[in-house]
């Protein structure tokens, strides 16, 4: 082998090794970044994993926000009016975070159940909810109305039926309106 | 009245547009000089009638006509006027206006610029020209008309969303605009190109400069955008890898890979092929980024359009024009191949390594972009990707990148000696090492294995880009290329070394601020004195104030706020910023705790400014590149051969 081809097998075969290996980091690098999304329903009928960060968006349940005094730490509940799922969260809150507003949470499941949020994002823009909750509220408005037909009682107690038209009005108005 | 003349405009700019699309292509085909020739007035035409429409709509919203449906949903008889005209572009319709306008000031800077090109070339590029502004004219009209009345009117608007009020409003969206749409004309070159069958050294020479000034204007206006989210976003991060921000940061790398490869055309004739894919793909990917942002399907502060014809329009144009341009590309590229040679240690090889880096960057940040909104589409569940991702997959092919720079930028065309690459660079690597290692242990104590790589490397690019503007070391004759060379490639420099040591250094707490008692972060002592009702020209506010001390010595005063606007009522977190080039402190208001408390989030952010220095500075060296005397010496040198040209071809066409 002439010195030349030498040399050029040797930057060829060090490409070949560079890219491959930048690939498999970059590809794992993606599988384990890759944050899914469950709606309060998925969240409870579906289970969600243990280990892995995951994406929790619906509404903040109305009269579920509570604070310690003083404290940093809120707990509330996100629901799609079929279910709830407890929340807690340590910090700033993001500033249209409220009751009865979309919210999606990341964070993991705790030992006891409840989800504990890394962080909160609440839309800005009030015209807007995200696409995931909007949708996330409908499947749930359908699942609930199932499960009142099978004779289950609706979580949260709180809400009525008329709450559950007005949200969905407003997630739907929101949609429609197109700004 | 007003907006019914901005309509009538509209109609008038959209029938210009379609014969600035159709005649100069015919004519180019069959040689008609009328049609061709038809093409300028229709240019110039367009821009007086979409500025009157622009015009027509900023009228509306400074005169508060809420008869106009875009006004009364961006606007409200509060709103001070200096926000009343960057309203204009605050919504879906008006930020398509801007676009439209955008594109007809580039097309008649291209036509006013063009004397020295071929007659048919100039058709060529014009008509292509004219197919975009069809596209986005007739979207505007049919799906997302600015001038729709509402009757009956509202007695006042909704006002514009607060985030949004802000001078940076007045100059992120036109800059980014600016940026976005000057690719279309890179891109009309390259199609004309395609449609001529040819490539030469002229071709790359017209298409540099405009590639050059659209690609500034596309770094200053992302550059403005990461600063506004840093500052008014409050949550100090200077890039989300949001989709929408991956949006307008997919077209700049693939503009700076095409910006490196248009060099090499012009002075080697090489890449040609290349050339005219990277100037494709640029252009289609700042139409990706519009139907992204423009369809609604993302979750994002820049999504404000729901409606999914919308988002069906951008998606058949873009799938038109880029179906169109490939398929023209497949065809036509194969007989453009080029048969110079270069050695592997020459300028090509290293502008060959910068293009195929940047392209892997381009596509693994468009894998995460893009991947969720697949499965989203084929329904395999709601997926997101998060900035772990992008952080690395983004490095991967950016720290090779960064070395190759340095050496790069001193090899010459065609094959450089090994020994004096190494000669003029030991200098400076070892300056980079020298620096760039203790620098980080030293002002910071501790320091990971990537931290001093990201300083070396912000040396080694700062170090090597400036050594050619010395006397003795650089050419004796700097061209403004060069110095726009130089001082772009400094400017990345200067934009590395902010980018590591914030990513490794910044600190961040969420803490109860209790009035008397300080907070510690990063050595300062933060104490929340009080809070006070402040009001503002349409929002009242409670501002707090807080003292940052170190080591018991003032520092400053801060004065965060919680704002909330009149008309739209929700609450918008104004962070406070102690400014400063070693670092900025940064702080933001939570909510009440009672007692004059209040959850307060804290930031500590070394080095930050020298990223949006860092970009000035790319920024100022564009614009050296595009003054350089080449461009205008060229420009009266090819004149006379180029007239003589058409004379040779009208010749031969008699006979």
């Amino acid at each position: 082998m002439t010195p030349t081809r030498k040399r050029r097998l040797v930057m060829v075969t060090a490409l070949v090794a560079g890219v491959g290996l930048a690939t498999t980091l970059a590809l794992r690098a993606f599988q384990e970044n890759m944050l899914y999304f469950y709606s309060p329903t998925e969240f409870v009928e579906l289970g969600v994993p243990e280990e892995r960060t995951i994406r929790v968006g619906g509404l903040v349940a109305d009269g579920s926000v509570r604070r310690m005094p003083g404290s940093m730490t809120i707990e509330f509940q996100v629901t799609d009016h079929a279910y709830a799922v407890p929340v807690s969260y340590t910090g700033v809150l993001p500033d249209l975070f409220r009751e009865g507003q979309g919210v999606v949470a990341r964070g993991r499941i705790s030992d006891n159940g409840v989800f504990v949020a890394e962080n909160l994002m609440a839309k800005h823009d009030e015209n807007y909810m995200p696409p995931e909750v909007a949708q996330a509220l409908h499947a749930g408005k359908m699942r609930a109305i199932e499960r009142a037909q099978q004779g289950f009682p609706n979580e949260p107690e709180g809400n009525s039926g008329t709450t559950v038209a007005d949200d969905s009005a407003a997630a739907d108005g929101s949609a429609a309106r197109g700004y | 009245m007003v907006p019914e003349l901005g309509q009538v405009a509209l109609v008038l700019a959209l029938i210009l547009a379609l014969v600035q699309s159709v005649a100069p292509l015919w004519g180019s085909y069959t040689g008609n000089r009328v049609l061709m020739s038809l093409a300028k007035p229709a240019v110039t035409g367009q821009l007086v009638f979409a500025a009157i429409a622009f015009g027509a709509l900023t009228y509306a919203f400074v005169t508060h006509d809420f008869s106009v449906a875009f006004v009364a949903g961006h606007s409200n008889s509060e709103l001070p006027v200096f926000y009343r005209y960057g309203a204009v572009w605050g919504g879906h319709e008006g930020s398509l206006l801007l676009w439209i306008l955008v594109l007809a000031i580039w097309s008649v800077l291209v036509a006013v610029f063009s004397r020295q090109m071929p007659e048919r070339f100039v058709a060529r590029v014009l008509g292509v020209l004219g197919v975009v502004a069809v596209g986005f004219l007739s979207f505007t009209l049919f799906t997302s008309n600015p001038f729709d009345r509402l009757i009956p009117a509202p007695v006042d608007g909704q006002d514009l969303n607060p985030i949004l009020q802000d001078p940076a409003l007045m100059f992120h969206p036109p800059l980014l605009y600016i940026g976005y749409v000057g690719f279309a004309v890179a891109f009309a070159f390259a199609i004309a190109a395609l449609l001529e069958g040819r490539i030469d050294a002229a071709w790359a020479r017209w298409t540099r400069p405009w590639t050059t000034a659209a690609w500034l204007f596309l770094t200053l206006g992302i550059s403005l955008g990461s600063w506004w989210a840093y500052y008014e976003l409050g949550w100090g991060g200077w890039w989300f890898w949001d989709p929408v921000e991956n949006a307008s940061f997919l077209p700049w790398l693939v503009g700076t890979a095409l910006i490196h490869s248009l060099a090499v055309t012009e002075k080697r004739g090489l890449f040609k092929s290349w050339t005219l894919l990277l100037a494709i793909s640029a252009f289609s990917l700042s139409l990706l980024g519009t139907f992204l942002v423009r369809s609604g399907i993302l979750v994002s502060v820049h999504a404000f359009a729901a409606d999914p014809s919308r988002g069906l329009y951008i998606l058949a144009f873009m799938g038109i024009v880029v179906t169109a341009a490939l398929a023209l590309y497949a065809w036509r590229a194969p007989s453009m191949a080029s048969d110079a040679g270069f050695k592997p240690l020459s300028r090509e090889t290293f502008l060959l390594a910068n293009n195929i880096l940047l392209v892997i960057a381009t596509l693994l940040i468009l894998l995460g972009t893009l991947y969720p909104l697949f499965m989203d589409a084929l329904n395999l569940g709601k997926i997101s990707v998060g900035p772990p991702y992008f952080d690395l997959a983004f490095m991967i092919p950016m720290f090779p990148l960064m070395i190759l720079i340095g050496i790069g930028l001193h090899t010459m065309w065609r094959s450089t000696p090994a020994t004096s690459v190494w000669r003029k660079l030991r200098i400076p690597a070892l300056a980079a090492l020298v620096i760039g290692i203790p620098m980080p242990l030293f002002f910071y104590g501790t320091a990971g294995v990537l931290t001093v790589l990201g300083s070396i490397l912000a040396f080694w690019v700062m170090i090597t880009a400036v050594i050619d503007l010395l006397p003795r070391i650089g050419p004796a004759r700097l061209t403004r290329s060069h110095v726009g060379m130089c001082l772009a490639h400094f400017g990345l420099g200067v934009l590395i070394l902010g980018v590591t040591f914030v990513s490794s250094y910044d600190l961040e707490v969420d803490r109860a601020g209790i009035p008397g008692q300080p907070v510690d972060l990063a050595g300062y002592e933060f104490t929340l004195l009080g809070t006070r009702g402040v009001q503002g020209p349409n929002f009242d506010a409670i501002e707090a104030e807080i003292e940052v001390r170190r080591d018991g010595e003032f520092v400053t005063t801060l004065l965060p706020q919680k704002r909330v606007y009149r008309v739209q009522r929700d609450p918008i977190t104004q962070t406070a910023i102690g400014g400063g080039w070693r670092r900025e402190l940064l702080v933001s208001m939570g909510e009440p705790l009672g007692d004059g408390a209040w959850s307060l989030r804290i930031q500590y952010k070394p080095l930050v400014r020298y990223i949006w220095l860092g970009t000035i500075f790319m920024a100022i060296g564009g614009l050296f590149a595009i003054s350089d005397r080449r461009y205008r010496l060229a420009r009266r040198r090819e004149t006379e051969p180029a007239a003589r040209g058409t004379a040779t071809a009208a010749a031969g066409g008699q006979g």
